[in-house]
């Protein structure tokens, strides 16, 4: 089970977080006209990789903030958590 | 049988407590502080049950966690669990245990016929036999070899006894109370650490108890004894036996079950039976020892063969002769130790050194007590069936090919030391990479991925002295890590005897003309010969090799056949050992229980139970429940011997001609309040919310990006910045947080709060056209007329001095509202309801009458709304913006979402009007087309119409738009059912929806 660093919490196990997906993915605007390839990879296309990886976790149990997390997907190491407002960088 | 093979006063057991037990319903004797195993020896028992593919005899081979036979079924208190190995069950007064996989008898089994066709059952037989005709592998294969096959028979009963789980965090967790598990634990707690000690066995010390060695002027034991009783006092440390560190898991998690009360002859009140700890330790030291090899000779798994240190253990500890003339068979000096402890106990024993002419202080005691020694000397064949009556021993050349002539001598056992295998299961779970020590010809851990480090034997260091003082270093550094103590602990004196290198020799070769089997794996009968034959046949990988031959894939997951194995395939591949490598190591090190790994989280306990405020009185009205996800609903209230059909067709029918009340608590609420609160709505839902007034409720759709409906529900303006949201039961949570992701990650600009207020609020839906008449009167001073308050209307109101939400809104599609008030109030708005609505003959209804008033209304709810409809199949269409984006607008103008031809909600009626049509049933044009019929659709929920007084259901139909008036089949190969039906509006009742707004 992973532990993972709230950033409003500290050290919480996974069983507390629910899995939201890859971070990185931003949300077209709304209204914006987008074409159906741009759209497709907004709703379905993720890269599967393996490595270093920012997620959405949400501290579902806890303070029900999205957080960003970094996360060696092969060997589960995590390197930084941030809050939902941060950038990753 | 008396206790033959006891030794008198030798042994940690309690003699003054002598207990009873039952071996194949035979009675014996034995002392409290045996185990099972030692119980039995010391009576002279050793067949104890079948092999697990030929049916051999079976005897002891280890004295702990390493045992691969002596598995049996035991009986306790009423209860019986398999796969229990009886060098680990503790004896307790009346335990009854019966030998596994053997029938009739453990004497006289037929099974052991696969001895016999041994030659026709070799490795890969069952896959390269059952695979062929198809057919026969459900009716004759496969229930033949579940018969043949098995270690025991799980219970069916349900597990009276108790399992529980505990988290626990500590700095550091050691995992072994040998040596260097006590050394370290010791070091890091006087330095202020938080420490776990784990020990499996129920006594502490490991190899302390069994060897014979001087720490700090005093015996291993006494040392040991002393540090553990210091360590129990110590506050910061928690000491733990008969518990097993058995799973190293992701961020230093570690698992362990703890054995609380398998020893007991029933589990005392208010304990479990075992506990499962989840450990999060900053650090980890494992000290879990090494387990002693095998070296492999003919039908060396003949009862009376075991390890070595296993017949040291039976003496020592318990104080048990595994034989009184026994043969030693070693490569190295231990076997030589054991050989010391037999003669010491008035037996003497015969040493078979393979070595040529070793020399050490072990061999040099040994000798000056005038123990027999046969150097260059090998066993070639145990001889005997049920127990070891002689061994063929033969001289074995300098380059331990050649085998001299062979000599039969008498033995009643054959103690067997192939030198020393580290533990490295933990480690290598960690994600430890192992490397392959050349010294000791086996792995150890090398680089650690997690907080941990091995230590003493699991990490190959085999002299007490070194051990120590690794360990007591580790526990320093370790501890100084985390509390920055600098507290040192001062080394004791060691004195222990040196011992000589070991002779890397672990298979005997064969005699010419004999064709004994030599086995490697114990528990699964895999022999030299399967290894063979699996290369043979090109198997390379020893991932695959163990999957073919099932090398290692027993309950003991290879502990004494790993090592061996891998020297075979890398012989007959010419490769060293550590290119062909070992297979992965995967939790739990030992079996553990369902029970524990399920612990409190059994029937009722498996999940919440949710009740409503209103619940005591749907019980005191005979109402029968359902679970409707984790809340218990009321499915009806039966009234004298009416069943489910009956009563809620009289719920419904009351509802259309009179009022209902239906307890609505369950549905998701959802508090939003904020300056953007309406633009968030707007977003959120398909349509259009920025013009909503105070004081009125809107019906709206929710999709996900994908374009599918996620949910659906009414929000109410309660004023201007605040708005009350409803959900489904089922989908409560998910919106939440659904609004919290878009809130917190993509529109953060929104200035808008949301929290969920289910529990806030308790809930009644008053239905039916007397519903108005009803509301005047519980609300006296409020004007509840269509005009005060109209369709989508929302106001305030006293309820007999409580504060209620009256929201004008229908699910059944009569005349409507829902009530709601504080949760503590809702049994008091309940049972005025019930009272005051006497007189206009209410009626309590159930979720049943509840979906029959939805369904024939034609409005789409859970079993529609499934995860695969968008807003067109569900006649949701009107309700999507055209002016504005939401949340999975785009999606919606993807070719499959707008093909001519899409799926729509339609209702279906059968042609006799009688027959009811099952839920998820097939429709189809033509009921006699060949299998695989072309499917049109399926029927999504089915009821009794009330209205009709026939059966109704909806369907999603392909092309539903246009299929209204056609004639279908449906069908349910399940109930074994063909009906033919006719498409009709899924609105089949009230299709105007006048009834809402009368």
């Amino acid at each position: 089970m992973l532990h993972i660093k709230c950033p409003h919490c500290g050290m919480r196990s996974q069983n507390e977080f629910s899995y939201g997906g890859d971070a990185s993915v931003k949300r077209p605007e709304l209204g914006k006209d987008i074409s159906d390839q741009d759209w497709n990879n907004f709703v379905y296309n993720r890269k599967s990789l393996r490595g270093k990886h920012w997620e959405l976790w949400q501290h579902l149990a806890g303070c029900r903030q999205w957080i960003k997390v970094e996360r060696d997907t092969g060997s589960h190491e995590i390197f930084k958590t941030l809050k939902a407002e941060e950038e990753i960088s | 049988m008396t206790q033959s093979f006891r030794l008198k006063d030798v042994g940690l057991i309690n003699r003054n407590k002598k207990l009873s037990f039952k071996f194949n319903g035979k009675k014996y004797y034995g002392y409290e502080g045996d185990s099972l195993a030692s119980a039995l020896i010391a009576n002279g028992v050793h067949l104890i049950g079948r092999s697990f593919k030929y049916h051999r005899p079976r005897g002891f081979f280890g004295a702990g966690v390493d045992e691969p036979y002596a598995i049996v079924q035991l009986y306790r208190n009423g209860e019986t669990e398999p796969n229990i190995k009886a060098t680990e069950q503790e004896l307790f007064d009346g335990l009854e245990a019966k030998s596994v996989n053997c029938w009739p008898s453990v004497n006289f089994d037929i099974g052991a016929i696969n001895n016999f066709l041994r030659i026709f059952l070799p490795a890969g037989f069952y896959y390269k036999t059952f695979m062929w005709p198809k057919s026969f592998w459900y009716k004759i294969y496969e229930p033949f070899i579940r018969k043949a096959a098995g270690l025991g028979t799980a219970s069916i009963k349900h597990d009276k006894e108790r399992y529980e789980h505990k988290y626990e965090y500590c700095d550091l967790l050691i995992a072994g109370s040998g040596p260097s598990g006590l050394a370290s634990a010791y070091a890091a707690a006087k330095n202020g650490a938080r420490v776990i000690l784990a020990e499996d066995k129920s006594r502490f010390g490991g190899t302390l108890l069994t060897s014979e060695v001087n720490i700090g002027n005093k015996s291993g034991k006494e040392w040991a004894d002393g540090i553990i009783s210091e360590l129990k006092e110590m506050p910061n440390v928690t000491v733990k036996n008969r518990s097993q560190v058995f799973g190293y898991y992701d961020h230093n998690m570690l698992v362990m079950s703890e054995r609380v009360s398998d020893h007991l002859p029933k589990t005392k009140e208010f304990h479990p039976k075992q506990r499962l700890w989840y450990i999060r330790a900053k650090e980890v030291l494992i000290s879990s020892g090494s387990i002693e090899r095998p070296i492999v000779f003919g039908n060396n798994d003949t009862p009376g063969v075991m390890l070595s240190s296993a017949a040291k253990e039976y003496m020592k500890v318990y104080g048990v002769l595994v034989g009184k003339n026994p043969l030693i068979f070693t490569n190295n000096d231990s076997g030589y130790e054991t050989a010391i402890e037999f003669k010491k106990n008035g037996v003497d024993p015969l040493i078979l050194d393979t070595r040529s002419n070793p020399n050490s202080e072990i061999i040099n005691e040994a000798k000056d007590l005038n123990v027999k020694i046969k150097n260059s000397y090998v066993v070639v064949a145990a001889q005997g069936y049920k127990k070891v009556k002689s061994a063929d021993i033969a001289k074995i050349s300098e380059d331990k090919e050649q085998l001299g002539t062979i000599e039969n001598v008498k033995c009643d056992c054959i103690c067997v030391s192939g030198f020393w295998t580290p533990t490295i299961h933990l480690a290598s779970q960690s994600g430890n990479k192992t490397k392959f020590n050349e010294e000791i010809d086996a792995f150890v851990p090398r680089k650690s991925k997690q907080n941990e480090k091995t230590l003493g034997a699991a990490n190959g260091i085999y002299t007490l002295e070194e051990t120590l003082k690794d360990s007591f270093e580790a526990g320093h550094e370790v501890s100084k890590k985390i509390t920055n103590n600098e507290n040192r602990v001062s080394f004791p004196n060691v004195v222990e005897k040196k011992s000589s290198i070991h002779d890397k020799f672990w298979c005997v070769p064969l005699p010419k003309g004999k064709n004994y089997k030599r086995f490697l794996d114990f528990q699964n009968d895999v022999a030299v010969s399967d290894i063979e034959i699996a290369l043979r046949e090109g198997y390379r990988s020893i991932e695959h090799v163990k999957r073919y031959t099932t090398l290692g894939m027993a309950t003991d997951q290879g502990k004494t056949s790993n090592l061996n194995g891998l020297q075979l395939v890398s012989k007959i591949e010419n490769k060293v050992v550590p290119a062909v490598g070992h297979t992965t190591f995967r939790p739990p090190y030992t079996p553990v229980s369902i029970g524990a790994i399920v612990g409190r989280e059994v029937g009722k306990h498996s999940k919440p139970t949710r009740k409503s405020p209103m619940h005591s009185w749907h019980e005191k009205n005979n109402a029968v429940f359902v679970d409707a996800g984790v809340w218990l609903r009321p499915r009806y209230y039966k009234r004298g011997n009416e069943d489910l059909f009956e009563a809620s067709k009289r719920e419904a029918k009351n509802v259309r001609t009179n009022v209902g009340v239906c307890d609505v608590t369950t549905l998701g609420k959802i508090d939003i309040k904020g300056p953007d609160a309406a633009e968030l709505l707007n977003r959120v839902y398909t349509n259009a919310w920025l013009k909503l007034p105070v004081g009125k409720a809107r019906y709206g759709v929710m999709l996900r990006e994908d374009g599918i409906v996620m949910d659906d529900g009414t929000t109410t303006r309660i004023s201007e910045n605040h708005y009350h949201m409803t959900t489904t039961t089922a989908q409560a949570a998910n919106v939440l947080s659904h609004l919290e992701y878009y809130l917190q990650l993509v529109w953060p600009e929104l200035n808008v709060n949301v929290v969920s207020s289910t529990e806030q609020w308790a809930g009644a839906a008053i239905a039916g056209p007397k519903s108005r008449n009803l509301l005047q009167k519980l609300f006296p001073n409020s004007d509840v007329s269509n005009e005060g308050l109209p369709f989508m209307g929302y106001m305030e109101g006293d309820l007999f001095g409580v504060k209620a939400r009256i929201f004008r809104i229908s699910f059944s599609g009569e005349l409507a509202y829902e009530v709601n008030v504080e949760s503590n109030n809702g049994n008091f708005m309940w049972e005025k309801i019930i009272e005051v609505g006497e007189q206009f003959k209410i009626q309590p209804y159930g979720t049943e009458a509840l979906s029959t008033l939805r369904i024939e209304m034609g409005h789409v709810a859970g079993s529609e709304l499934d995860g695969r409809t968008i807003p067109y199949d569900n006649s949701l269409e009107g309700l999507l913006s055209k002016k504005k984006d939401f949340i999975g607008k785009r999606s919606l103008s993807r070719k499959a979402f707008i093909a001519e031809d899409r799926q729509k909600v339609v209702g279906v009626v059968p042609l006799d009007k009688k027959t009811s049509i099952p839920e998820g049933s097939h429709l189809v044009k033509d009921s006699k087309a060949p299998s695989p019929n072309p499917k049109l659709g399926y029927i999504s929920a089915s009821c009794w119409s009330v209205e009709y007084d026939n059966p109704f259901s909806l369907a999603i139909l392909k092309d539903g738009k246009n299929m209204i008036g056609e004639k279908l089949f449906v069908m349910s190969p399940l109930k074994n059912k063909i009906i033919p039906v006719e498409i009709v509006s899924s609105h089949y009742v009230d299709p105007k929806g006048e009834r809402v707004r009368s």
